[in-house]
């Protein structure tokens, strides 16, 4: 009835998940009944969790991310402090078996669960702002591409309690993945979570490539597009491109897994090497889906915050394609340790540090954004310029890796781990951090608070200099990755180094909570009427903070590359706003279940698969399919916004800038 | 031809080494080889970030200078916010990072070549051969002209370049001994190559530097780097003790175990590593069981 799931599957000998299955859960429970109490459930269930506005599904979006982001955070505090505690003899307190799902854990939550998400979030909420236009290409798709990821976040933490997760790292290296060596249910847990969430992923790079290609405003052709839309597209466009390679890859290892197919095994013909090909085909594009958008937001900020429209545009433009492109033929440096031979590692070895001329371009635009800028230090433009300083440094150990005999000292070492974590938290979560500070008063109409904000800030900063310093000196001490307990007591001075930075971090990460927490309760002292907090260049701050559902109450006209500069140099000039449009109603789709549904009954079809449920395995299946064609039955696709109501949204944001204005006036 | 690189870039290895004096002196890793090979790459790594930080510290400078310059408050720095192209600043944004990756283009190609771990090493000595095997979780040292096998510890002879060949018996791992240079990848069913060599008598650590499992953390060995008269004593004393590997101890050796001490098989099979690589041997098991029952592949249940 319940196919291999029994008793056994709940980890009672490991009291620490259990501890902190617990805890979550209490405090799931603790919010779900607060919910229930205040009556919020209908309200939730029609502004939110049926919502197919985009603005909606990117603050959904972000909230996953940064709740997972904790998530993997937590997992980082126990390996650090684990390695700290299992030097020369020592066990520590965690046993292998369940160190081992901890650093898997770490990657795949990191990665799919909290930056993916995250970025998705931002772009999600951003692109069709900017863009001008009321929403993206597919809305209802949006909401399912969204739940499905829920959905896959879902199952990789109830493998916490229910089972375990995978032991094999973020990536599942064929053989050690295959059913020989993993006989568990931790792979099979890592395979349908990222298969759910996948399939969502790709859903959503389809959405925002054809909202950026077909809808965009008026005037709005491909070189006046704000930088993050640019970046969006490339980001988008590798996801559509590199996606299916990892759900082919992974759908083969099901197949090993699950049929007795014989893929990578090592046995009858299998190439386990394979694997580590395809995987790294997918991995390493995968790195750009996720730095690329992060570009973007420094763009915007560096811009912004200095004053000045963007240096070199049709530069960065350029640059932006052309890491699109060189992203793809890079994959072997991941293993130039596999033994190819010189004439290969050096092709993909040079081919690799190509891509830092795409990048160097960047940093050299970002920099003479600056000059002649002014310069204004607000926290997004504190996290880009911490950005540009550490990421410069995380290129150059990028290159160094990409150099193969260097690589034959470094690679897998904690010079590697330094080296990832340099790019992708000094470059894709502090941009993430700088375009939520940066959008925050756009999707809910006041501003963070500016003291905390700094504060974790410069806590976080630090600590990312502690922790990812000793790291580098680590692996240049030769230590490698992934050790459960160290035999070498030689490493015990940079794992200590490492472990005390981490104090700091988890400080930042308290500050930052604490600013949000702040904000909410002073957000009447930090509310932004007119739309515009940053005296911002493109058309997300042309509408009202937070935007009406239908996002600009007349499609704007775009004339030249910083629209709504445009406007506002306009009306400097001329003291006035303009006469008001001509309002007309407004369709926007309807709200839609179907998402939700949908990845409910793709969390119950991974679950079963999981555990070998066959007959809810069909049940589920079923259900989502039969949710997919109720969707398309239905008749009533969009709802009606009276004239009159956009008429007296776009009123009160022009009354508020009108006020600006006046302000402006007497400024000069 | 090391020797000759290390002379020739002695200058500005000399300016990276200063920078990173601190953390050469913490322990002893990769920054301070023993051999040839170890040599030649940490030049190569020294030469690279050389010229990176050739570019990389003044971007950092100018972005530090920049940003405080034309901060909003400073009435000295003049606006110009309708300075937003510039062709030779365009020139050179374009032209900076591509020269620096031309230049390390070439340190690739050459080194990639030049340091090809299959790649003999030029030496009056012939070389020593070492098979290795890599097991859950423990190392396998098979000396085939010595007709001996050493677990969990190597020793070779200083002064005489050391021919690895490598496998796996079962899942990736790779094999690494930091002071000495190079690592590669043992692969089940493949046969990886990997030339070495120690100047200075030592004990170094050696470690496999990729996660294989439960028992990854014990994956580690000393490498003995001992004068070549001793070398020759100690293998005529393993070959006098301890037990004889054939296939049947072989298989019973691969099933996974941990912390195994070191200890010396005094013959080994002639064969028996060609044998683990033509999978004559098949590929040693995993664990029993996992978390949520047995394997259900049925490929896999023999």
């Amino acid at each position: 009835m319940l196919g291999k799931l029994n008793w056994g599957a709940i980890p009672i000998d490991q009291p620490i998940p259990l501890i902190a299955a617990g805890a979550i859960g209490l405090i799931l429970a603790g919010v779900l009944a607060w919910i229930t109490r205040a009556g919020h459930w209908p309200y939730l269930w029609r502004e939110w969790i049926t919502s197919v506005d985009h603005k909606r599904i990117g603050v959904m979006y972000v909230l996953l991310g940064l709740v997972m982001l904790i998530r993997g955070f937590v997992d980082a505090i126990m390996m650090r402090t684990q390695q700290a505690a299992a030097i020369g003899g020592a066990q520590g307190y965690l046993p292998p078996e369940h160190y081992d799902q901890l650093f898997s854990a770490h990657g795949t939550i990191m990665i799919f669960f909290g930056a993916m998400p995250f970025i998705i979030g931002l772009m999600n909420f951003v692109v069709p702002l900017q863009l001008g236009v009321r929403d993206v290409a597919f809305p209802t798709l949006n909401s399912v591409s969204f739940w499905l990821t829920a959905a896959g976040a879902l199952l990789v933490n109830a493998s916490l309690v229910i089972g375990e997760f995978a032991r094999t790292g973020w990536l599942p290296y064929a053989p050690l993945s295959e059913t020989g060596y993993s006989p568990g249910v931790g792979v099979d847990y890592y395979l349908w979570a990222i298969q759910i969430s996948g399939v969502g992923t790709l859903m959503s790079g389809v959405n925002l490539v054809t909202t950026i290609l077909k809808l965009r405003a008026p005037g709005m052709s491909y070189l006046r597009m704000p930088m993050f839309c640019w970046t969006a597209l490339g980001s988008n466009m590798l996801i559509v491109a590199a996606f299916p390679i990892l759900t082919a890859t992974l759908a083969m290892l099901t197949l090993d897994r699950y049929l007795g197919f014989h893929f990578f095994t090592n046995e009858a013909g299998g190439n386990p090497m394979m694997f580590m090909n395809l995987i790294w085909a997918w991995g390493h594009p995968e790195v750009y889906i996720l730095v690329l958008p992060a570009f973007g937001i420094f763009s915007e900020t560096f811009s912004t915050f200095s004053s000045k429209p963007l240096f070199g545009y049709r530069s960065m433009v350029l640059a932006t394609l052309f890491i699109v492109v060189v992203s793809f033929t890079v994959w072997l440096h991941h293993f130039f340790t596999m033994g190819a031979g010189g004439d290969v590692n050096a092709a993909f070895g040079i081919a690799t540090s190509v891509i830092a001329v795409g990048t160097g371009v960047k940093v050299f635009n970002w920099l003479f954004t600056m000059y002649g800028g002014r310069v204004r230090f607000a926290t997004p433009m504190l996290w880009s310029i911490a950005f540009m300083l550490v990421f410069v440094v995380g290129g150059m150990t990028g290159v160094l890796l990409a150099v193969p005999p260097a690589d034959f000292l470094l690679h897998n070492s904690m010079f590697l781990v330094a080296h990832f974590h340099n790019v992708i938290v000094g470059g894709v979560v502090f941009g993430a951090f700088a375009g939520l500070t940066y959008w925050f008063p756009k999707a809910f109409g006041f501003r963070l608070d500016e003291r905390w904000g700094q504060i974790a800030f410069w806590l976080s900063i630090t600590g990312f200099v502690i922790v990812f310093g000793a790291m580098y000196v680590l692996g240049l001490e030769g230590m490698t990755r992934r050790l459960q307990h160290i035999d070498n007591v030689e490493w015990a001075p940079g794992i200590y180094v490492a472990g005390g930075g981490m104090v700091f971090m988890l400080l930042g990460v308290v500050a930052q909570v604490t600013q949000l927490v702040v904000s909410i309760r002073n957000r009447d002292a930090l509310r932004d009427e007119t739309g515009d907090p940053w005296d911002g260049r493109s058309l997300e701050w042309s509408t009202a903070s937070p935007p009406p559902s239908f996002n600009f109450a007349v499609l704007p006209d775009v004339h030249g590359e910083e629209a709504y500069w445009t406007v506002k140099e306009r009306a400097r000039k001329e003291q006035s706003l303009g006469d008001a449009p001509q309002y007309e109603a407004v369709h926007m789709p309807r709200n839609s279940a179907t998402g939700f549904v949908t990845a409910f009954f793709a969390t119950l079809t991974g679950f079963a698969l999981v555990w070998h449920i066959w007959w809810l395995v069909a049940v589920s299946l079923v259900g989502a399919y039969a949710t997919f064609v109720a969707f398309a039955w239905r008749d009533e696709g969009e709802v009606e916004i009276a004239a009159d109501t956009v008429a007296a949204a776009d009123r009160a944001r022009r009354t508020a800038r009108q006020a600006w204005l006046d302000r402006q006036e007497g400024a000069a | 031809m090391q020797a000759r690189a290390i002379t020739a870039t002695a200058m500005r290895a000399a300016t990276v080494a200063a920078l990173l004096a601190p953390l050469a002196g913490c322990a002893a890793g990769v920054l301070d080889p023993v051999g040839p090979v170890g040599h030649g790459e940490r030049t190569i790594l020294f030469n690279a970030l050389a010229i990176m930080l050739a570019i990389v510290i003044p971007t950092m400078i100018a972005t530090i200078a920049f940003a405080w310059w034309f901060r909003a408050g400073n009435t000295r720095a003049r606006y110009r916010p309708d300075f937003v192209y510039s062709g030779q600043i365009e020139l050179l944004v374009w032209s900076v990072p591509l020269l620096t990756i031309l230049f390390l283009g070439g340190v690739i190609w050459t080194g990639s070549h030049e340091l090809d771990p299959a790649r003999p090493l030029t030496s009056r000595a012939r070389p020593l051969e070492v098979q290795v095997v890599a097991l859950d979780w423990k190392w396998l040292f098979i000396y085939p002209e010595q007709r001996i096998a050493s677990v969990n510890r190597l020793v070779i002879p200083v002064g005489v370049p050391v021919h690895f060949t490598i496998s796996s018996a079962s899942v990736l791992n790779t094999f690494f001994v930091p002071r000495l240079g190079s690592q590669i990848y043992a692969m089940n069913g493949m046969r990886s190559q990997l030339n070495l060599q120690a100047d200075k008598p030592g004990t170094y650590w050696g470690q496999s530097a990729h996660y294989s499992g439960d028992g990854f953390s014990d994956m580690n060995f000393r490498a003995f780097a001992v004068p070549v008269a001793q070398f020759g004593q100690w293998t005529a004393a393993a070959a006098g003790r301890g037990p004889v590997l054939d296939a049947a101890t072989y298989r019973q050796f691969a099933r996974q175990s941990q912390e195994v001490a070191p200890f010396t098989f005094r013959a080994v099979e002639p064969g028996l590593f060609d044998a683990v690589v033509a999978r004559r041997l098949p590929p040693a098991p995993g664990p029993e069981r996992g978390r949520g029952g047995t394997g259900v592949s049925p490929g896999d249940a023999g």
